[in-house]
């Protein structure tokens, strides 16, 4: 599914971001990955979603060699994925339903469809009865569930996730855990950012630790 | 369709920024096609005057009417002239008393100073100039004829002048359609950049420029829509004001003149016109600055 080979990220002001970066996450996989503020995990999840290209090496997605995509098909790889931003990301003068409904009226998706699809992911993460609600009338953490909504609501085949629980208290965190839990297993591929080691710990899952933009430990595939 | 809507929507949310563009571009759009009625009008004002005598022969002094009426005769037989019209010294002393001011100067005539004259009106066939100089000439040869007058010189002179008028008023024209162009571009541009979030959301979420795109063009058809619409209303307006002064005008020379307005036609062309010049700058103007946000 995602296929870093020989990345490196390199920035005119701030030097390299990434440094000769290679890894696998095969289809299907749920993968964390830790590190140090600044390691460079954003920007990992920025190459896979195709904000920035690499200075160096090859980013494959789905087979597809990210690098060479022509501009007019980056629409269409970024709407088989499903973002979740540190920063949520949310547009402050629609609603809630709104936000949700993006990607599906991005895919032209019809609105009785795409309305039940938007309550069936907001039911998901607890929120149905925000539905008509301001992102700006709600918490932080009810934010950061709207933005995981929005992700999920596409029924994407990799999700990616920049520190998801962030701003949840740990029963919470759990819960959001939990659904990506459910995702996994009907097959969704994860790359989940994120500093909460305890959780983490507490989750059998492969981790890829960076360091100073390089790989720093990889606990293998199960 | 529901697009367009939503765009007209956000528009009128903010009514006073919204209404001083439509504003710029009402007026830029209204002052040529102001101009441009004024020169039709004065063109249809000139076309009426060509239907009076184009030449006036004044015969000599002391011609008796029996004698003016054979000449008339004789020269109504001529394929050259169109239509002859005796005008005797009592009817032309009668036409000058009634056009005002020279009612008290007339009263203080012991007798009648004027001679007889024949209005002539060529053949449609005689119409340039050298032609017209030429049947004059000859006219005065004529026995009994004392001098000959060419009443439209002056007119052709003026249609000329209207003319290029005309010429000018379409570059000015071209120059303000350009101008409306800019207006709306530059507004499309802060739009824009008002809304980067919102847009690099979209594009993160995989809309495709077209799909980011349409919203600011419906935004530009709608100023242009908006901005043709009252340009209309000034211009209907303008003519409206006008038409009073000028039917006072037209009275005193007992004539009526209703003005040329824009009309249907006109009015449609004025707000295609301004549609397509809003839709042609949002497009620039959208296609330059969403270009300015792709992956590095």
């Amino acid at each position: 599914m995602i296929r870093f080979v020989h990345v490196t990220k390199r920035y005119p002001q701030s030097g390299d971001a990434l440094r000769d970066l290679s890894f696998r996450v095969e289809t299907g996989d749920m993968v964390f990955l830790t590190g140090h503020s600044g390691a460079g995990k954003s920007t990992l999840l920025r190459l896979i979603c195709l904000m920035e290209r690499p200075t160096r090496g090859q980013v494959m997605v789905k087979g597809r060699n990210l690098g060479s995509l022509p501009r007019r098909k980056i629409p269409r790889h970024r709407r088989e994925i499903g973002m979740i931003f540190q920063d949520h990301r949310l547009l402050t003068d629609r609603t809630v339903f709104d936000n949700v409904a993006l990607p599906l009226i991005v895919s032209g998706l019809g609105h009785k469809e795409a309305g039940r699809r938007v309550r069936a992911a907001l039911d998901q993460v607890g929120l149905l009865r925000k539905e008509r609600s301001f992102p700006v009338t709600l918490s932080g953490g009810e934010q950061q569930r709207v933005g995981i909504a929005r992700a999920i609501v596409g029924r994407p085949t990799l999700v990616l996730a920049d520190e998801p629980t962030g701003n949840l208290d740990p029963e919470l965190s759990r819960e959001i855990m939990g659904l990506f839990e459910r995702l996994h297993q009907v097959g969704v591929t994860l790359l989940i950012a994120s500093h909460d080691l305890a959780l983490i710990a507490g989750m059998p899952y492969r981790t890829l630790t960076l360091s100073d933009g390089a790989l720093a430990g990889d606990t293998g595939t199960w | 369709m529901q697009g367009a809507l939503v765009s007209l929507g956000r528009l009128l949310h903010n009514p006073l920024p919204t209404g001083m563009t439509v504003a710029v571009i009402a007026i830029a759009l209204a002052f040529p096609a102001g101009l441009y009625l004024l020169t039709r009008n004065l063109n249809a004002l000139s076309r009426s005057w060509d239907q009076t005598a184009a030449i006036s022969l004044f015969l000599k002094l002391g011609t008796s009417i029996p004698q003016a009426q054979t000449l008339a005769e004789k020269l109504a037989r001529s394929p050259e002239l169109a239509r002859v019209t005796l005008i005797t010294p009592e009817q032309a002393l009668k036409e000058l008393g009634s056009q005002g001011g020279f009612g008290e100067a007339i009263a203080q005539l012991r007798e009648n100073p004027l001679p007889v004259v024949l209005a002539l009106q060529p053949a449609v066939q005689i119409s340039a100039p050298q032609e017209l100089e030429r049947l004059a000439r000859r006219l005065e040869a004529l026995p009994g004829a004392d001098f000959a007058r060419l009443d439209t010189q002056w007119i052709r002179r003026f249609q000329a002048i209207v003319n290029l008028a005309q010429s000018g008023i379409l570059l000015l024209g071209g120059t303000l359609a350009l101008a409306v162009v800019l207006v709306v571009g530059n507004t499309i541009r802060l739009e824009v950049q008002n809304r980067r979030n919102e847009i690099e959301i979209m594009e993160l979420v995989g809309a495709t420029p077209a799909f980011i795109r349409r919203p600011f063009l419906y935004t530009g058809c709608w100023y242009g829509l908006l901005g043709g619409a009252g340009a209309c209303l000034l211009t209907a307006l303008a003519v409206l004001l006008a038409q009073g002064p000028v039917s006072r005008l037209a009275d005193l020379y007992h004539t009526q003149f209703p003005l040329f307005g824009l009309g249907l036609i006109g009015s449609a062309a004025m707000l295609g016109g301004s549609l397509c010049l809003g839709l042609i700058g949002s497009w620039v103007s959208v296609g330059h600055h969403l270009g300015a946000m792709e992956p590095r």
